[in-house]
Formats: C-alpha cells, sequence, structure tokens
C-alpha cells in the first residue's frame, strides 16, 4: 500500500512497514500493539537474542485472536488429540506452528520455559513445523500453553482435520533398507576383488569362504532392501500394465538365481556386487525423488481449513464444542476473525463477511440480521450469532469438496519408454537362445541371463530418479514445492495456463487507492484519516491506514450510516465520507469501488480503490505470452477488466463472475481441445479446477496458509518466476532423454558381450557401477547447471540466518 | 592364511557396527529434522534438556 509519509518506517518485531499509527517504544518503532506487547514480554524475560539472530523475525500480531480462542482444549477428548504422554506430573503435547521459518523462531520457542515456570521443555522440529513441549499440569492447562504460544506470536494452527485422523507415523522403512544395501554392496564389492584380481590355487578354500560370505550378505539385499521394487512391480502387473520395475525385478531375480546357481554349482563367483549395487544405487535415487516436503501438505480438504470447535450458544452461555457435534438450530456464536463453520443465518449482530477465499470476491460483504450466510467466510465484523440450518458435513463448501472427479490414471513417459525397451530385450534375448541354440545348446542359459542381466533398464530408472529428485529439490529451495516427479513432466507439456485473479494475482487484504478531485489539505487529510479510524468498515479501515493520524483530535457529532457512510464534525468541519449519494445528495451509477468525500457539505473528490497487484506480474504475463496462451477465470465483479486486458495482453480470455463449477467447466473445455492446462489459484473457488487440470498450482502466501489441494505449492512471493520454473522443467525432460540415449550405448556394449556367452563377473563389475555413475553426473551435473543457468540457487539456505554469520 | 579370515571378521563386525550405529540413529530421529540441530548448538546457553521420545506412548493416552 502506498503511504503518504516520506521514510518507510518498518516493524522492529515483524518488519511489516508502520502505515498507521506509529507506535514507539525507545528507538524502536512497531507497527501494532500486538508486535509492542510482545516485544515487552520478551525484553522483560530476557529473550531479545530473538531481535539479534534474525532481524525482525517476528509474525505481525495485527490480527490478534480472540481471548477464548483456545477454549475448546479444555475439552478432554480434544486436547488428548494433542498430548503425546501423560502422567502424575508433566504432559507432553505437540503443536503445529506453521509460523516457523527460521532460527530465531527455534531460539523463542526452545527458551519457553524462561517466559513460564510451568514449561518444562520444549523442542522444536523444523521440517514438520512442529513443537514438542512438556509442561507440569499442575501450573499449565493445554489452554493455557496454547494462549502462551499465542502470546508470542505463534499461534498454534489446530484444524477440523486433528480431530479426523491419527497422525501418519513417520515411514523411516526406505532409510533402513538403504543403510542394510549400503552395507551389503560395500562389504561385497570388497569380498568380490580377490576373485576378480586372480586367486592362486594355494587359496581356494579362501575362495569357497568369500562366495559363501558373499552369498549371506546379498540375502538381505534380495529379500529386503528390494522390497520396494518388488511391490511397485507387482502392482504395475496388476494393473495389466508393465512399469519400469518390471525389468528391474526381473533382472534383480535372474542376476541372484544364476550367482546362487554358480556359487553352488562351483562354476562361477556370481554377479552379487553387480545386484546389491543396482539396488543399493536405484534405493538412493528413490529417496532423493520421493523425500517429499513434509511440512506441505497436497491433499487438503475442507477439515484442515475449518476450525476443530465453535462457540454454540447454550443457556445463555458461550460453551466450545467440537464442530462435528454441532448440530442444526444451533447458536453459533462467530467472533471477530473466525470462519463461519456451517450455512445459517443471522440472529444478532452483523456479518461483514470475507468470502475472498471461497468464491473470489475481493471485498468483504455486508449481511444483515436475518441473511443466510453460507460456510467458509471469515467474518471482518464484530462478534455476529449465526442459527445452524444446514449442518456441517452438507454445506456448499463441503459439497464443493467431496465432489469426486474422474481419475486419470496416467503414466510418466519412463515407463512407456522402458516398456519398449523391455521388448527389445526380450526380443535379444530369445534371439540369442535362437544362435546358441544352433551353435552351442550348452551356452543358451548363460547368454539369455547375461542378456537380462545387463540390459537392466537401471540406468535409465537411476537417470530419470536423480534427475527428478535434484529438479525437485531446487525448485522446492526456490519456493515451488511439486507433489512428485509426475508434475515435472506435466509442467513441461502445458500449453494453456488459467489464473485465478483474488488471493493469486492480487494481494489479499490490501488494495490500491488513488485519489481523484480538488487537492486536499494538511488538515482535510488528518480529518478523513481520523474519521475512517472510527468505523470497521473495509473501505475506512484502508482509508485509516493510508494515512498517517499522528495527533489526536476529537470528533463531535460522528455518525456511521449503514452501507451508505460517515459523517462528523471535526475542528468545526464538517467531513462526510462514503457513497456517491450520501456525500452529494444525487444519483450516480459507478461501477468502480470509490469513497467520495464531502467538507462542509462541499463535494471535494473521491478515493477509488483498486486491487493490489503481486510485484512482477506485468513482466510475468508478458513472459507467460511467448510460452503458452493465457486466461483469467475470477470469482469477482468486472470493474478491474480494463486493467486485466492490458496486463495479460489482447489474446487472452477473460471472464468474470466465474461459480467454481464454471472454472472447472472451462478447464475441461480446454482439455477437449487438446490442450494441456495449468490452473494456478489460491482459494476453495480453485478447487475443483485445480483438480481438473493437467497440473494445478496452489498459491500461498507465506507458505503457511492453507492450500487446496493440487500438485503443486507455490510460494506467492515466487510467481514472477514461474516461466522459468516452466523453462526449468522442459531442460529436465530434455536431461532425462539424453541420458536414456547415453544409458541405451552403455547396454548396447554390454550385450555385445552378453549375446556372446562371455559376460565376465568383472566386466559385469565395472560396467554396471561405471554405466550408473557417469549417467548420475552427467544428469546431475546438467541439471543443477540448468538452474544456475536460469537464476535458481540450488542450496538451502536462501534466507538470512544470523547464527552462522 | 588364518590372519585373512581373521581379518575379514573384524573388518565385517567393523562394518556391521556402524550398520548398527545408523540404524540406532535412524531411529532415534537423527534424520527427521537437518535445520535445527547446527543452529540449536549456537544459542548462548541451553535451552532445554532433551525431551524423551513419547511419540510411540500415543496409544496409552488413547486408551483412557
Amino acid at each position: 500500500m502506498a503511504t503518504t509519509t516520506g521514510i518507510k518506517l518498518t516493524c522492529y518485531h515483524c518488519g511489516d512497514p508502520c502505515t498507521s499509527a506509529t507506535i514507539t517504544l525507545g528507538e524502536k518503532t512497531f507497527c501494532c500493539e500486538g508486535c509492542r506487547t510482545v516485544y515487552q514480554l520478551l525484553d522483560r524475560s530476557g529473550l531479545c537474542e530473538y531481535y539479534r539472530l534474525n532481524a525482525r523475525p517476528g509474525i505481525s500480531r495485527n490480527d490478534t485472536s480472540y481471548k477464548d480462542k483456545f477454549a475448546f482444549l479444555e475439552d478432554e477428548k480434544i486436547a488428548a488429540r494433542f498430548i503425546t504422554f501423560r502422567d502424575g506430573q508433566e504432559t507432553h503435547a505437540c503443536f503445529y506452528l506453521p509460523q516457523i521459518h527460521c532460527s530465531s523462531c527455534l531460539f523463542l520457542l526452545e527458551n519457553l520455559h524462561r517466559l513460564h515456570p510451568g514449561v518444562i521443555a520444549s523442542r522444536v522440529n523444523f521440517e514438520t513445523k512442529e513443537v514438542s513441549l512438556v509442561f507440569d499440569q499442575g501450573k499449565l492447562s493445554m489452554r493455557k500453553l496454547a494462549d502462551l504460544l499465542s502470546s508470542t506470536g505463534y499461534e498454534p494452527y489446530i484444524s477440523l482435520r486433528d480431530l479426523g485422523q491419527e497422525r501418519p507415523a513417520v515411514n523411516r522403512g526406505n532409510i533402513y533398507r538403504l543403510g542394510v544395501a549400503g552395507f551389503c554392496f560395500a562389504n561385497i564389492m570388497l569380498l568380490s576383488f580377490p576373485e576378480y584380481l586372480g586367486l592362486e590355487r594355494s587359496d581356494m578354500f579362501l575362495r569357497n569362504w568369500f562366495r559363501t560370505l558373499n552369498v549371506v550378505l546379498s540375502l538381505p539385499v534380495f529379500f529386503y532392501s528390494a522390497q520396494p521394487f518388488y511391490q511397485a512391480a507387482w502392482k504395475g502387473i496388476r494393473h495389466r500394465f508393465l512399469n519400469i520395475d518390471a525389468p528391474i525385478v526381473l533382472a534383480i531375480f535372474v542376476t541372484f538365481g544364476r550367482s546362487i546357481y554358480e556359487v553352488l554349482s562351483g562354476t562361477g563367483a556370481g554377479y552379487f556386487d553387480s545386484m546389491t549395487g543396482i539396488v543399493f544405487f536405484m534405493l538412493a535415487g528413490r529417496m532423493l525423488q520421493d523425500r517429499t516436503h513434509r511440512r506441505l501438505s497436497f491433499e487438503r480438504d475442507y477439515t484442515s481449513y475449518f476450525p476443530i470447535a465453535v462457540s454454540v450458544l447454550r443457556e445463555g452461555r458461550e460453551v466450545s464444542t467440537a464442530l462435528p457435534d454441532v448440530r442444526c438450530g444451533d447458536t453459533l456464536v462467530i467472533h471477530h476473525g473466525e470462519l463461519v463453520p456451517a450455512d445459517g443465518i443471522i440472529t444478532k449482530g452483523q456479518g461483514l463477511i470475507d468470502y475472498s477465499f471461497v468464491t473470489g470476491e475481493s471485498l468483504p460483504v455486508s449481511k444483515d440480521m436475518g441473511e443466510l450466510i453460507y460456510a467458509g467466510g471469515r467474518q471482518t465484523g464484530a462478534v455476529m450469532e449465526v442459527l445452524v440450518v444446514k449442518e456441517v458435513a452438507q454445506s456448499y463448501l463441503t459439497s464443493l469438496w467431496n465432489r469426486q472427479e474422474d481419475k486419470k490414471e496416467e503414466h510418466s513417459f519412463i515407463h512407456l519408454l522402458s516398456r519398449r525397451f523391455t521388448y527389445l530385450v526380450l526380443f535379444i534375448a530369445v534371439c540369442a537362445a535362437i544362435y546358441w541354440r544352433v551353435y552351442d545348446p550348452h551356452r543358451i542359459a548363460g547368454a539369455v541371463t547375461a542378456v537380462l542381466i545387463v540390459a537392466c533398464p537401471c540406468a535409465l530408472l537411476l537417470s530419470s530418479t536423480f534427475t527428478n529428485g535434484n529438479i525437485l529439490r531446487i525448485m522446492g529451495h526456490n519456493g515451488l514445492y511439486l507433489r512428485n516427479a509426475r508434475v515435472i513432466e506435466n509442467i513441461a507439456a502445458i500449453t494453456h495456463i488459467v489464473f485465478d485473479k483474488t488471493g493469486t494475482l492480487t494481494m489479499p487484504g490490501s488494495e490500491d487507492l488513488e485519489y481523484q478531485g480538488m487537492p486536499l489539505t494538511p488538515v482535510q487529510r488528518k480529518a478523513v484519516a481520523l474519521l475512517a479510524a472510527q468505523s470497521t468498515h473495509p473501505l475506512s479501515r484502508a482509508l485509516a491506514q493510508h494515512f498517517d493520524r499522528s495527533d489526536a483530535c476529537r470528533i463531535l457529532g460522528f455518525q456511521e450510516i449503514k452501507g451508505k457512510g460517515l459523517e462528523g464534525w471535526i475542528d468545526g468541519n464538517h467531513l462526510t465520507l462514503g457513497s456517491y449519494a450520501f456525500v452529494t445528495g444525487s444519483m450516480m451509477d459507478d461501477p468502480h469501488t470509490c469513497v467520495y468525500v464531502g467538507w462542509n457539505h462541499r463535494f471535494l473528490g473521491y478515493f477509488q480503490f483498486s486491487n493490489h497487484y503481486r510485484d512482477g506480474i506485468d513482466g510475468l504475463m508478458g513472459e507467460l505470452g511467448t510460452h503458452c496462451r493465457l486466461s483469467l477465470l475470477s470469482g469477482d465483479n468486472d470493474r478491474e477488466r480494463p486493467r486485466l486486458q492490458a496486463l495479460m495482453g489482447q489474446g487472452a480470455h477473460i471472464l468474470f463472475n466465474q461459480s467454481p463449477e464454471d472454472k472447472a467447466v472451462y478447464v475441461r473445455k480446454l482439455q477437449r481441445r487438446g490442450e494441456k492446462v495449468m490452473m494456478v489459484g489460491d482459494g476453495l473457488n480453485d478447487a475443483v479446477a485445480l483438480r481438473q487440470s493437467d497440473t494445478g498450482v496452489a498459491v500461498a502466501a507465506g507458505g503457511n496458509s492453507f492450500t487446496p489441494a493440487s500438485h503443486a505449492i507455490m510460494d506467492a512471493s515466487e510467481l514472477h518466476r514461474l516461466p522459468r520454473f516452466i523453462t526449468f522443467c522442459r531442460m529436465a525432460k530434455r536431461i532425462i532423454y539424453a541420458s536414456f540415449i547415453l544409458s541405451i550405448l552403455y547396454n548396447i556394449i554390454g550385450i555385445s558381450f552378453a549375446v556372446r556367452g562371455n559376460l565376465s563377473p568383472l566386466i559385469a563389475a565395472i560396467l554396471m557401477p561405471a554405466s550408473s555413475l557417469s549417467i548420475l553426473l552427467v544428469t546431475y551435473g546438467s541439471a543443477t547447471w540448468a538452474a544456475r543457468y536460469l537464476g535458481f540457487s540450488t542450496t538451502a539456505t536462501t534466507e538470512k540466518d544470523h547464527v552462522l554469520s | 592364511m588364518s590372519a585373512i579370515i581373521l581379518l575379514l571378521i573384524a573388518s565385517l563386525s567393523v562394518a556391521a557396527v556402524f550398520l548398527g550405529a545408523f540404524i540406532w540413529s535412524v531411529k532415534h530421529h537423527q534424520f527427521d529434522d537437518g535445520y535445527s540441530p547446527p543452529r540449536r548448538m549456537l544459542f548462548d546457553d541451553h535451552p532445554s534438556e532433551d525431551i524423551p521420545d513419547h511419540s510411540n506412548n500415543k496409544k496409552a493416552v488413547h486408551g483412557n
């Protein structure tokens, strides 16, 4: 938001610009009372190292929650969801704090015992953004604990989802498998060396020792570490689809069987090192690729958006009730900043409901007593009471989520490539078998097994997993989190991008305003700010923030006429703010959102509000326009059409007043035309379209807000880099193709040995790791180079971390 | 020749010890969070004692 003041002051606590009345304490400035309170709290407890570790690490406290927010934690049943252990004295609890973002957070949260004697210990898991707390239940209750966390700015995020399901256990199976495979692979390699280098006749008994040990060491790899491949291959076969795991499993089986046979019959040393090596490398690649972003969830539904409990009015008292227990006919008390959890009718108070997340309307909607309101909106006005007319599970919002889209079974091109590859290999094996049957039937088994061993497409699998894994990692460091490696391919194929407006291209909750008319004198400006500050209407609040109201003045005869405007006397001058009709007395139809100003019954001018677009949007659209076609679907009205058309270019389709279904239908229509559609959206109104599209990208501000189910989550501040992300994905696909050609070359060399029936274990032992490692280096290196070329950072530490400097 | 057998046993058991250490460290959540520990040790005074891990005891709480 543009400020009229010359120097930009930023809050010492959270770094937000201090726009309205600046609060100072010593030399430090704060943007709001909340931030100052946190600073004072930390200052008193000697925790100011918080501010030394990182500059302005705090979380803005502008939007403080009401004091009974965590009353539901007194309910034993709900509280038990967050308790991990409890005995006579102490309780262990775990909370999800999405605000955790730097080492200062770590410092503060692990020093909670200095803020409150009831806290015994606390420990942060940075990756999952969770804090585990041990506290004395005699001195502190769960509710007080949540309040304590909130008072420091780290408000636990508790949603209906927490009530529904057990937290999934962290799966560490693959790490163990990798460890075991590495151990066995390294030892088998060591034990195979003597054999390769040649043993003397007198050492024959040693040779048997080595071979036996190799067999023993290969067992855990074959039966334990390789399990994921068996499972994947079996799954593919059951779905009648030959995926890349099938030939790999075939190769593992053949290698293992032939090796065991050779050792038992005393005819050779087997290929144990090759087999364990393949398993080890492939597990490593798979781990890199599947390393999910644990703190992000791509499968969110309405339950993680809805609160866990609401205040229900029972016999005149507010009782905190778990949301599933709310019935039709209950009266809910909705406080400022709370979500409306069920469709209902306002029975008391006034609703000023922000539906931007659900419908895409950028300005809050005013609702009066007796009006029906839909679930999902956020109350931005004062307290209101709502009579529930539809249960939570049946509201309009939840019905959006519950709609099942037809599941598209798609397969990566890797699998399709590997399938052809497998047929080719089998064909070669058959040819070799026929050839040897004619010339030397004794060598059939040897040649066929050798072909199958050598032609295992592990190099292909390795190159794709490592390239994808590396690319997922680099993108994650740069603010685009992909659900899995499939999404890389989908992004590479995109031909059409559909944007949502509110919250995606625009900044939610911030409006630009522009003054038109007679210039305002400083006295008039002050008066406007002062008068606007008296009202809670979103436009008034935006106006009040726009001006610096430093010194207080008295207002006489203040009056707010709902839906029209404000008036009052300031220093003997009469000021009116509001609609054209209210200020001038005559009617005029205006599609824009404006606040008109009247000074002593004379019309001065008006403030025009318009959406505030994210930085770099102009450049983004220009750049994207060269890649693919663009569309914009907005649930909002069309007051911004000219500006958007100019922004997105003449070729772009721009549609307004779109319902969630309309958006999905539009996307489907494009897909029927053969377009590959990327949908970029943020709200629940985009949820259906996000699922329908080939790649649904949910835009999240600050990384902690709720995002609908999607294929990828993007940090809103990185939106301007979208074209580069697309280019990067296209490069990734090319890199995988290149590495595939390389691996085929290696295979041709290997097969040329194998069909002749003289694949010695030594050649296999050299060829396999050499091909795998060289392909790894090529793909890894080129992906990293491509990232640097596109200006992405390839290391994890992008944030300023003063601890290490 | 028995020297080689001895060496073999020694090398294998050393490797097995390392494997055991690896599995132990995975079990004790050392691979869960790569961010906090290197920063935690740079804080001036020790913030808190280690929390004993009770995440597996969750059932005991729900059981009541």
